[in-house]
Formats: structure tokens, C-alpha cells, sequence
């Protein structure tokens, strides 16, 4: 899947220019929690987050404060330079960048200019999506030898059965390299005679499991 | 306590049939009235016959276009990217000869069943046939064609301008039902059911409330799989009350689908026929207590057909007119009827003996979460009341 399938294409910015105070209000307006900084150019030069105009606000605690740092330049409190993503990156390699790098947003670049942004809600969302449980199904989960054909040979199983699948995931074993673990969720109320063939053509049904040796 | 009910029966009911070796039997509403019969607690004076939904009707929840399509696959008539498209081309809902009118008569004895309690003919009234509660707007799922439970509250809401609470106790969850009122302040649903995560249909989790002026007004409580009795109750009994009296409906109509015991081949709950006894006591109470009884209730899933759900239903009526559940053997006559055509040897008394009951490993972790799952579940409710504010 692709980035550009998944960004929010209308982005909320603000100039260098504009006051720490304006960056609240919209944060506050929009319920949103990234600004990015961009120029007259669309080229985005910052970025502000949340928690660094709240970092940057005197404490309600504290009523001596100067209340003028509100008008501070947004400038002076951007993170920069940003790390950007392209429309055509893959989803699944920036899920990496959000991994390793703990951000909580990413702004979409393309030819320099600002075109949307990706956050890590909307990657959650995107795995929820995934793993199908938002459709009417079933779940059946199968240790199965890792070899070709197996895939094959399992899916005419639910061909013939005419069930539908909505989502397949397939992980590693972690008892060794020699299977893998297939979830496959499937649009049946009903799934017990499709796992009886499952079980019959010789794969071990991890789910459903019966109630004896229950866990 | 002796109150006056309705039972709603016709052989034609039956009718609603996929195929022989399909888990979902009507034939359950049969023996259920045979064992009621048996024990003396049920006659023709009970009985109110139902009639088939018209199609205005069921375009009070369906789509014309797919009740068009029904009509169509009833006579072999349907293509078949169309009965793909609307959902009767599964093994779960396929199309039968007969369908339309096999499923309105359904909606019918629960449009029946919804009449009598409104127009105080009786308190309360029974359709077991009914509670088919995947149907969707525009298509069949999960052994259900139409909606009899969503045509019906909306009948209630455009006939009589009432306020529905519907509770949802089948294994699976209500989602078909949910959906159908999710937007809705003035239809409030509350489903307990198995988490979606292992069983179908995967929705019905703990922060489905509701959407725009409906937000707020949807519960979910997913179960652990394995879950018994003592959870099962705890949970059912403080949702239930804490949710009727946040809502204060004007009438409840519950789905009883008996699928959450131990013996259903199609689900991982655990429970025994103790909750069978108690899930309907409660809402004959409630239903007295908030609604001046005015209470309907269905059927829905069940797929031990032989040794769970006639008990089960049996007991909704026998709490229905007098308070109070069949304890003992099951009359012989029953028995002796039946034991020839049921798979499994039939079970002697209306409870299920301790020793049968399987023993869960997990079950102080299972329980612990679903208290969890609960207190999620009715955290919106707990908000209200801090704020001292009512709906």
C-alpha cells in the first residue's frame, strides 16, 4: 500500500512567522497535534508538535509568567530540519520510520512542496483495516509447513467451499523456520466445516480449538 | 406473579429451512413448544398466529432493492452476481425455494408479538422463530435473511413513538441490529456476546457506541472465550441494570439466542443452563419495574438443538407467566418423543448436574478481564452520572 492512499491530504500550516499563541489556538481548534512550518513556496522549513508549544507556554501554575512569550515567532520553537516521506513511499517501510524514530507524524513531500501528512493514528488505522476485523467474519488461525503450494492448496479448500476471505495474515512460527502461522479471517458464521477439511487435507487448526486441553 | 403472555406459533414457521444438514433448525420452535406442552404450562389459549410482514413493512429497516432480490432468489430467479452481491450465495444464507415468505412470516410474528404487548392484549409475548439478528439493510449473513428484530423496533418507533431497549445475549454479536440503530438516541442496544476477535461476526467491541445524536447509546461487553456462569451473570446483571436505568426505556425487547453453553458446537462460551434461567428473570423484572412489563422477546442462534435450546427457551416462557424457572426432570412424554430423532442421548432434568460442567484453567484471568471489559463498557454511564447529567 501506498502513502499517498492513506495521507490526509488537507493539512493544517502556519508561516515562521506566525505567534506560539496562534499555533495553540489551532492546535486546540482542530484537535489536531502536528503543525507543519512551511514558506511562501509551500517547502516546509519546521515542524511544531503539541507537546513543544505547551513546553514553550508559561504554566497556568505559575501567574507571574510573562505572558508575552505567546508572541514569540513559531520559529523559534520548530523542530527542523523534518524528515519527510513521498506519496509513492510504502507504507509498510515508513511503519519502520515511525518505529525506530518514535515521531508522531510525517509530513508527505513531493517536487519540494508539502502535499499531506500521515500520522501514527492513521498507520494504527491502516493495520486495523489489515487485519479485517471491522468486516463480519470469522477467525481461524492454522500452523501450516512452509513450502510452496500451501497457500494454494488451502485456498481451493475455501474455494470449493465458496467462503470469502477478508483478510489473511501469515507469521512467523515462533517454534522454528519450518512453518508459518496463517490467520485467515472468513466470511462465515459457521466455519467449523471448512476446518474440518482444513484438519482433514493435514493442517494443525491452532483456532478454533476445542474446549478440551482449553487453555 | 402469574402474567398474561403470548406465544407465537404456526408449523409454517418451520419453513424457514437452508438445508438438511444446515446448523440453523427451526425445528428448535417445535420442540420448545412440545416440552412447554408437556409440562401443562402452555395451550391454544397462548398461541397467536403470525402473519407475513408486507413489503412496506420490511422496507421500514430493508432496502426495496434487496427485498426485490429475495423475492427473486426465493424463486430461482436471482442471477448469481447478485446473490453474491447481496449475500445468498454463502452456505451460511443461501437462497431456498420459499425464502421471502419463510422469512417475512418470521418479521410477521414478531410485528405480531410487538402488537399484542403495545395494544395490552398481554404483558409480554414470545416469538422464538424471531431475533435474526445479522440481517442487514441490503443483505443476508450469518443465517439471517431479514431483520425481524429491526423492522420490528422500528415499527415501534413510527406506530407508537416508544423508546426500545434491546438486549442481545446471543453468543454472536447483534450487529445487524446495532447498526440499524446506531445513530439513534432513542433505540438503545446493548449486546453481550463472545469476543469478536475468535467468532464471528469480529465487531462488537467495548468502544462501539454509537455515532452523532446516537453516540453514547450502543454497550458491547466481548466475553472471553470460556466463559462461565458466575462471569457470565455478574456481567449480564450489572450491564443490564445499569444500562435500563441510564436509558429508561418504554418497552425491552430482548434476543435469546441460546448458543453460549457449553455444548454449542458453534461458539467457545462455556456457560451452563443456570444462565438460561436467570438471563430471562431479569428481564421479566426490569421489563416490571421500568416498562409496566411491556417486554418482547426472541429467539436467535443455538445450534445443540437437541440438548440446549428447548430447555433454554422453555424457560423464558415458564419465567415469562409465572416468575419463577422449571426445576427437576424433563417430562418423559418429551423424551420418549424425541429421543429417537435426536443425535445426542437427551439430558433427564431441566439443569445441567455440576459434574458436567468443564473446567476451565484460565478461569480467574478470563473473569478478571471481562470485569475489565465491563467497567469499559459502562464508563460512559459512570461519566454521566459524575456530572450529574441525564440524558
Amino acid at each position: 500500500m501506498l502513502v499517498e492512499k492513506i495521507m490526509k491530504k488537507d493539512v493544517y500550516t502556519l508561516p515562521p512567522t506566525a505567534t506560539i499563541q496562534e499555533a495553540l489556538e489551532l492546535l486546540n481548534k482542530k484537535r489536531i497535534r502536528h503543525i507543519p512550518i512551511i514558506d511562501e513556496a509551500h517547502h516546509i522549513i519546521g515542524i511544531v508538535s503539541d507537546r513543544d508549544v505547551r513546553d514553550a507556554t508559561p504554566s497556568v501554575l505559575d501567574k507571574e509568567a510573562k505572558r508575552d512569550v505567546l508572541k514569540k515567532p513559531i520559529r523559534s520553537i520548530m523542530s527542523h530540519p523534518v524528515v519527510t516521506i513521498h506519496p509513492l513511499d510504502f507504507v509498510e517501510d515508513i511503519a519502520r520510520v515511525f518505529y525506530d524514530e518514535a515521531f508522531g507524524c510525517l509530513p508527505v513531500v513531493s517536487e519540494g512542496k508539502l502535499v499531506g501528512i500521515v500520522s501514527d493514528k492513521d498507520m494504527l488505522h491502516t493495520l486495523i483495516q489489515l487485519t479485517g476485523t471491522h468486516k463480519q467474519s470469522s477467525h481461524i488461525e492454522l500452523k501450516v509447513p512452509h513450502q510452496p503450494g500451501e497457500l494454494a492448496h488451502i485456498f481451493s479448500i475455501f474455494g470449493k467451499k465458496k467462503i470469502n476471505i477478508i483478510s489473511l495474515l501469515i507469521y512467523p512460527n515462533q517454534e522454528g523456520d519450518e512453518h508459518k502461522v496463517v490467520v485467515i479471517r472468513a466470511q462465515t458464521i459457521h466455519p467449523q466445516p471448512i476446518v474440518e477439511e482444513l484438519s482433514h487435507a493435514g493442517y494443525e487448526i491452532i483456532w478454533p480449538k476445542p474446549l478440551v486441553g482449553a487453555e | 406473579m402469574n402474567c398474561k403472555c403470548s406465544f407465537v406459533y404456526s408449523e409454517k414457521l418451520l419453513d424457514y429451512h437452508f438445508y438438511p444438514e444446515h446448523p440453523f433448525n427451526q425445528i428448535r420452535v417445535q420442540l420448545t413448544k412440545e416440552l412447554l406442552e408437556s409440562m401443562h404450562v402452555l395451550d391454544q389459549s397462548h398461541i397467536i398466529l403470525p402473519r407475513y410482514a408486507t413489503d412496506e413493512e420490511l422496507a421500514l429497516f430493508h432496502d426495496s432493492t434487496y427485498i426485490e432480490a429475495v423475492k427473486r432468489a426465493s424463486e430461482g430467479s436471482l442471477s448469481s452476481a447478485q446473490k453474491i452481491d447481496f449475500g445468498l450465495d454463502t452456505e451460511d444464507t443461501p437462497a431456498f425455494f420459499g425464502m421471502h415468505d419463510a422469512a417475512a412470516l418470521i418479521v410477521g410474528g414478531t410485528l405480531e408479538a410487538v402488537e399484542t404487548v403495545l395494544e395490552k392484549k398481554t404483558e409480554h409475548a414470545l416469538n422464538l422463530s424471531g431475533g435474526l439478528h445479522h440481517g442487514f439493510k441490503r443483505k443476508a449473513s450469518g443465517f439471517c435473511v431479514y431483520n425481524d428484530a429491526a423492522v420490528a423496533i422500528k415499527h415501534i418507533q413510527k406506530n407508537y413513538g416508544l423508546r426500545t431497549l434491546y438486549i442481545d445475549t446471543d453468543a454472536h454479536h447483534g450487529d445487524g441490529v446495532q447498526w440499524a440503530f446506531y445513530d439513534d438516541a432513542n433505540v438503545c442496544t446493548l449486546s453481550i456476546h463472545e469476543t469478536g476477535r475468535h467468532l464471528f461476526p469480529g465487531t462488537g467491541y467495548v468502544n462501539e457506541r454509537g455515532i452523532k445524536s446516537g453516540y453514547g447509546y450502543s454497550f458491547n461487553v466481548p466475553l472471553d472465550a470460556f466463559t462461565q456462569d458466575g462471569s457470565y451473570l455478574e456481567t449480564y446483571e450489572s450491564a443490564f441494570r445499569e444500562v435500563v436505568e441510564f436509558f429508561k426505556p418504554d418497552v425491552i425487547v430482548t434476543q435469546n439466542g441460546a448458543d453460549s453453553h457449553f455444548f454449542d458446537p458453534l461458539t467457545h462460551l462455556c456457560a451452563s443452563m443456570k444462565i438460561y434461567e436467570e438471563i430471562p428473570r431479569l428481564a421479566h423484572q426490569l421489563a416490571h419495574e421500568y416498562c409496566e412489563g411491556r417486554w418482547i422477546a426472541l429467539g436467535g442462534g443455538g445450534y445443540d438443538i437437541w440438548r440446549v435450546v428447548p430447555r433454554a427457551w422453555a424457560q423464558i416462557w415458564k419465567i415469562m407467566i409465572d416468575g419463577e424457572a422449571f426445576t427437576g426432570p424433563l417430562p418423559e412424554e418429551w423424551l420418549l418423543k424425541w429421543q429417537k430423532e435426536a443425535s445426542h442421548s437427551l439430558p433427564t432434568h431441566w439443569h445441567d448436574p455440576v459434574s458436567s460442567h468443564p473446567t476451565i484453567p484460565r478461569k480467574d484471568e478470563i473473569t478478571e478481564k471481562n470485569k475489565q471489559m465491563l467497567h469499559h463498557a459502562l464508563a460512559f454511564i459512570d461519566k454521566y452520572k459524575k456530572k450529574g447529567l441525564s440524558h
